[in-house]
Parts: C-alpha cells; sequence; structure tokens
C-alpha cells in the first residue's frame, strides 16, 4: 500500500491512490487488450475448468431433455427440489450487482464505482444461470412459452393470482434492466476500449457497441441522465424480486413457508449471498492482476460491513422461525421447527447456522474484514450457507408436513448435482470470457475517483 | 478517429438491424401463431380421403337419422362408426353391382373392417363423452356443421381448447330442446337468451363454483 497517499479529512485513505487519469485507463483497458499469450495463467486455469464444467452442464440438460424430470431425486411430498433451490440461489447472487449499481449510486457511494461493472456482470450471469431452472423444471422446455400471458387457441391465461406468475416478470424484468443498466454504463468505456485495441476489426466492434460515442459534452449529460433514470428503475428491483420469489413459498400453507418474515428475510439473504459471491471473484481478480490500488482494502472494508449486516438480518429471521414455531401454537409449525432441529436432514440445519450464523461473526473484527484470504473464506462459507438455507426451507418444510403417511426422505440425485454444478461451469465461463472482453472496472468512473481523491478538499 | 472506422451509411445499416431485430422476432412469433391456427394445421374444412367416397350429405338427405349408423352416441362416450353389416342392410339390394362400393362388399366378404380416415381425432389427454353432450342439449350441428351438406367429411370445427371452453363456459348460448339435437338445420339462436337458460336449468347443467371449467372435467 502507497504510504505517501492522502487521507481524506476523516483519516482514510483515498478508494484509489497513486494514479494519475491516463495511468487508471491504462491498466483497467491493459487487461483486456492484453495480447492472448500474456494472459495470466489464473485466466486460462478459470477458462478452462469453466468449459470443463460447462460440458457437464450440458450432459446434465441432454440427459433431462430425452429421459424428463424423474431423473431428478423429486418424489411426492418434495415436489420441488434442487431446481428451486439453485433457481433461489443464483437469482439472490445477481442482488449484490444491482444493490450497488443502483441503491448505491442513488446514495452517491463514490466506492461503488470500483466495483459496480463487475458485480453487475455477475448479476446477469448469475441471473443467466437462475433462469435455465425454471426453464428446464417443467420438464418440455420447449413449452416453457407457457409460463408467458399470450392470446392462445386454449383459451387459458395463466393463474395470474398465483406468485410464481408475478416470478416470471419479476425475473424478466430483472434480467431486462440488468442489461440495460450494465450496457449503458458500459457505453463511454467502450468508446475508451475503441481507442485501445489493437486490431482493427476488435476496434470496428468497440466502435459499433460504443454506438458513436465521441465524449462530446451533450453525450455526457445525457448519459448521465439516463444513467440515473436506470438507477431509478433499478432500485425498487433489489426488493422486489427477491420478495417475490420469497412469495412463491409464503403464498403456501406449508409450515416453514407460510411467514409473514419471507420478503425482508429473502431480500437480506440475496444481499448477503452476492457480496459474498463478489468477493469471491473481487480478491483473487485484485491480486492476480495487482489492483490492490484500485480495489482496496477500504473495499474489502465496507463490502464486509454490508455482508455483516446482511447476515444479521438473515440470522434474525431464522431466530424469528424458530419463535413463530412456538408461539404460532399450531402443532404442524412446531413441529417443522423441530425436525429442522433433529429430524433427519438436522444436519443441513446445523451446517447452515455454522455457515450463516456463527462463521461471520467474525467480520466484526477490522483485521478480519481487511485480510483478503479470511474474507475469502468467510466468503466460501456464506456461498455455501445461503444454498443450504434454501435447502432447508424447501426440503425440510416438503418431506414431513401435515400427514404423516405421506412423509418420505429427500436425496439429490448424481443428475441433480451435476445440474448445479453444471451452472458453476456455465457461471465461471462468462466471468473469464468478461474478463478478457471488457474493462472490469468502469475506467471513466475511476477516472472520477482519481480525480476526486486529488482534489478531495474542493468536495467539501 | 470514429469517422475512420464506418461510414455514415452505418447509421442507416445500423438501424435497419434494429428494426430487423424487433420486426423480425415479432413477425417471426406471429407467423408460427398463423400457422398453428391454419387450416394447413388444423385440417377445418379439408375434405379427407376414405376408402369409399362416403357422403353423409346424400344419406341424411335420404332422411336417415344420424343414430342409424353412430348407434352408441346417446348411451357412450364414442359415436361409433357402424359395422359394416350396417352398410350391407341397404346396400344388399342398393347399388349392389358399384364399383365404387367394392371396398364395401370385400369387407362384407373377408369379415375384415374398413379403415376409414379419421376426421376428429382429439388428442389422448382429452375425455370426451358423446352421451353427455346429447343427452344435455348439445346438436351434432353444434360441434360437426351441417353434416347434410358434407359429400365428403370434413372438420367444420378447429378443436381448439378455447373452442370447448366458449361452451362450457356460457353453455346457454348453445343448448337446443331435446328434440332439436339431431336436427342439422335447427339453429340455437331460434330461442331467446330467456329461454335457453330454463333450458340449461331443464337440463340441470350446474355452472355453479366454475364448475364446467374445471380442469378435471376433461383432463381426468
Amino acid at each position: 500500500m502507497s504510504t505517501e497517499a492522502k487521507r481524506d479529512p476523516d483519516g482514510q485513505l483515498p478508494y484509489v491512490h497513486g494514479h494519475t487519469l491516463g495511468s487508471v485507463s491504462d491498466k483497467i483497458a491493459g487487461v483486456t487488450t492484453l495480447p492472448m499469450k500474456k494472459m495470466p495463467k489464473f485466466w486460462y486455469g478459470g477458462i478452462l475448468i469453466g468449459i470443463t464444467v460447462l460440458q457437464v452442464l450440458f450432459f446434465a440438460i441432454y440427459k433431462l431433455i430425452v429421459t424428463g424430470t424423474g431423473i431428478w431425486g423429486l418424489n411426492v411430498p418434495v415436489a420441488w427440489g434442487f431446481a428451486i433451490i439453485n433457481f433461489v440461489w443464483w437469482i439472490g447472487i445477481g442482488h449484490a450487482g444491482t444493490l450497488i449499481s443502483a441503491i448505491l449510486f442513488l446514495f452517491r457511494q463514490d466506492w461503488r464505482m470500483s466495483i459496480a461493472r463487475f458485480a453487475e456482470a455477475m448479476t446477469l450471469f448469475a441471473v443467466v444461470c437462475a433462469g435455465l431452472f425454471p426453464l428446464l423444471h417443467v420438464g418440455r422446455p420447449w413449452m416453457v412459452y407457457w409460463l408467458f400471458p399470450y392470446p392462445n387457441t386454449m383459451g387459458m391465461w395463466p393463474q395470474f393470482r398465483s406468485p410464481l406468475l408475478w416470478d416470471v416478470f419479476a425475473v424478466s424484468t430483472y434480467a431486462t434492466v440488468s442489461i440495460m443498466f450494465w450496457f449503458t454504463g458500459l457505453v463511454p468505456d467502450l468508446a475508451t476500449m475503441r481507442a485501445k485495441a489493437n486490431a482493427l476489426w476488435i476496434k470496428r466492434i468497440y466502435h459499433g457497441m460504443s454506438l458513436g460515442w465521441t465524449g462530446a459534452a451533450r453525450h455526457w449529460h445525457r448519459y448521465e441522465i439516463a444513467y440515473l433514470l436506470l438507477a431509478g428503475l433499478s432500485t425498487p428491483l433489489v426488493l422486489s424480486v427477491h420478495s417475490i420469489v420469497s412469495l412463491d413459498f409464503a403464498v403456501s400453507n406449508e409450515p416453514g413457508w407460510h411467514t409473514t418474515i419471507f420478503p425482508p428475510y429473502f431480500v437480506a439473504g440475496a444481499i448477503f449471498a452476492g457480496f459474498a459471491m463478489v468477493l469471491t471473484f473481487m480478491i483473487p481478480v485484485r491480486a492476480i492482476y495487482g489492483m490492490k490500488d484500485l480495489l482496496t482494502e477500504r473495499h474489502l472494508n465496507n463490502m464486509c460491513k454490508v455482508m455483516l449486516f446482511s447476515g444479521l438480518i438473515v440470522a434474525y429471521g431464522y431466530s424469528m422461525e424458530l419463535f413463530f414455531g412456538w408461539y404460532s401454537a399450531s402443532p404442524f409449525e412446531r413441529f417443522m421447527v423441530l425436525n429442522r432441529l433433529e429430524g433427519p436432514l438436522d444436519w443441513s440445519y446445523w451446517a447452515l447456522i455454522l455457515c450463516n450464523v456463527a462463521v461471520p461473526q467474525f467480520l466484526w473484527s477490522y483485521k478480519v474484514r481487511t485480510n483478503p484470504l479470511l474474507v475469502f473464506i468467510i466468503c466460501q462459507f456464506i456461498s455455501v450457507g445461503m444454498w443450504l438455507e434454501r435447502f432447508v426451507i424447501v426440503i425440510i418444510s416438503l418431506h414431513r408436513d401435515f400427514l404423516d403417511s405421506s412423509w418420505d426422505m429427500y436425496a439429490g440425485t448424481r443428475w441433480d448435482w451435476a445440474m448445479y454444478i453444471g451452472t458453476m461451469g456455465l457461471f465461471l465461463t462468462l466471468v473469464f470470457i468478461f474478463i478478457r472482453t471488457l474493462p472490469i472496472l468502469a475506467i471513466f468512473e475511476m477516472r472520477e475517483l482519481v480525480h476526486k481523491s486529488e482534489h478531495h478538499d474542493d468536495e467539501h | 478517429m470514429s469517422s475512420q472506422l464506418f461510414t455514415p451509411k452505418h447509421n442507416t445499416l445500423a438501424r435497419l438491424t434494429l428494426l430487423l431485430f424487433v420486426g423480425g422476432a415479432a413477425g417471426t412469433l406471429g407467423l408460427l401463431d398463423l400457422i398453428h391456427r391454419s387450416p394447413y394445421v388444423r385440417y377445418t374444412k379439408v375434405r379427407r380421403e376414405q376408402p369409399v367416397p362416403f357422403s353423409h350429405k346424400h344419406h341424411v338427405n335420404m332422411g336417415i337419422d344420424c343414430r342409424y349408423c353412430h348407434t352408441s352416441v346417446e348411451k357412450s362416450s364414442f359415436a361409433n362408426i357402424p359395422p359394416t353389416q350396417t352398410c350391407m342392410n341397404c346396400h344388399n339390394i342398393m347399388w349392389k353391382e358399384s364399383d365404387m362400393l367394392e371396398p364395401v362388399r370385400e369387407s362384407w366378404r373377408t369379415g375384415k373392417s374398413l379403415e376409414w380416415t379419421r376426421v376428429h381425432d382429439l388428442p389422448d389427454f382429452v375425455y370426451f363423452n358423446h352421451s353427455i353432450h346429447v343427452n344435455n342439449g348439445i346438436g351434432c350441428a353444434t360441434c360437426h356443421g351441417r353434416v347434410d351438406q358434407m359429400p365428403l367429411t370434413w372438420r367444420e370445427e378447429p378443436l381448439f381448447m378455447k373452442w370447448c371452453l366458449e361452451c362450457h363456459r356460457d353453455p346457454a348460448e348453445f343448448v337446443r330442446p331435446d328434440d332439436k339435437i339431431y336436427d342439422m338445420a335447427y339453429d340455437p339462436q331460434e330461442l331467446s337468451r330467456e329461454e335457453r337458460e330454463a333450458l340449461v336449468d331443464a337440463y340441470g347443467i350446474d355452472t355453479s363454483n366454475h364448475r364446467m371449467t374445471n380442469c378435471s372435467i376433461c383432463h381426468r
């Protein structure tokens, strides 16, 4: 860390230091314009693993389409299994990007500038992975357009009172707005890349995508307005998408699902998981590409604080689930809680408490928050924990509910796992293609940060 | 530097691409929907080839009742195709030398059934019962059209689910009196809406609680 960096009046280091306007552009664009041969082994290793695991996904999808959903571990009390767990997990991960780009933008949190591009890209990729599950779980994916209301020859509309239909709108709106937001933010940088690219055909692609951006004051003016409007449009989505996902459960009368706490508790969990995933990729990238001066320990510190806060909300959610199991005085609700604590799948509940409640408490320490390795490890616990949370909610609630004659056990089959792990391959592949082809930090926003860090006395 | 990469004609190209992208997507979806509804797929009004060019028009206009051949329509879910014996009741006297009827006589000699081309074939996931319809005020012509005007039989209606639901949602638009079920020329609209509603009550058709559009009525 550079010691001569100017500290702000609070004694904090600036979010970017030791850079000029030119050097910050060169550094970020340099990752993308690096010749293939000079790409770090990390990148080659990453995309190799990604593409290899992606083949698992392709094979799992092929097997699913030719055989049907019978290859999954579903049975009659547990008619919702891995597909919805993975869907909720992935869609939750996307929420960090939207929070960072929309809400933190509206609150003028400057530190978001360094991580917004990366986090938004991860939002998109996570939505792609999430979207696969509802698409495939219908069993006949070529009929998936039945999810949408359109004038059809059946004379039928989807059930507008069902949260499953609200989900279709929530997720498709989310995907559309996220793409627009991401692309709008990219336009000035695509113009920079056009100038930096070496080969003519690459210049042409960047130029086409930058929509004729010349950097004129009028362009900047319009850009700022468009970005502000899109941020306003995305802000409600941070809350609405996962609220609606939670209603898929909460609207039913299943013990363990039927609680009013679900929407806020799911949104907090989504942000919790999303920040963990952003950090999971940010920490290796800043180390490998030598970006510790752009993605500083202060960023780590801030992100860990968000994670700790959202983690505490999630922990509060867990405690309220236990409390209401008792307070409801309903024998079924009480049994559901006991079945979580000491039922046949109790390991998943206690592993969840370890991952999501116990381990994140280390984040109270400043030393842990600014230690990339420890943060990385805690993030892995959180990612696993958030998956287990959905496992506990979906499986433990369903496998033993009202009628004990219909109780059953549940376990994912190898195809369930292949599909889940396969989407990670898809995610990795997309992330590494993104690292190769687009600036992973918003160059022009970093320039703004450099400017601010040099002149922060003028700001006040 | 941008002017070196692209010329102004690329602006037009970019706009055209956008238009093609949106228009192309909408056009493709619209076209697929039109094809799905077209007689090419649904066989509506398409005269179907049969082993013997049987004319409903000819036979109905001679005064033969539907139930003379389709004997089970009032008692069974299936309105049967008559056995060759039914044809031969008349055709061992009339037109007994006709070349056209040779397949019928062959079937009669060998005991091997005629293989008619089925004109109305519902998917296997649909349960349809003829008897419940003809016993509760739905005439043949409501679904099959003016069979008395079909030289070779065709499918009058596309058999879309929304077409079934049209009546299940409001049977009072389609019911007719019990003595008009097999009357090809009768129009249900001859009665007033009130009279038809009274008929629905008289038949005991229970439309309460969306009972008639319950999924399990047809998808059992």
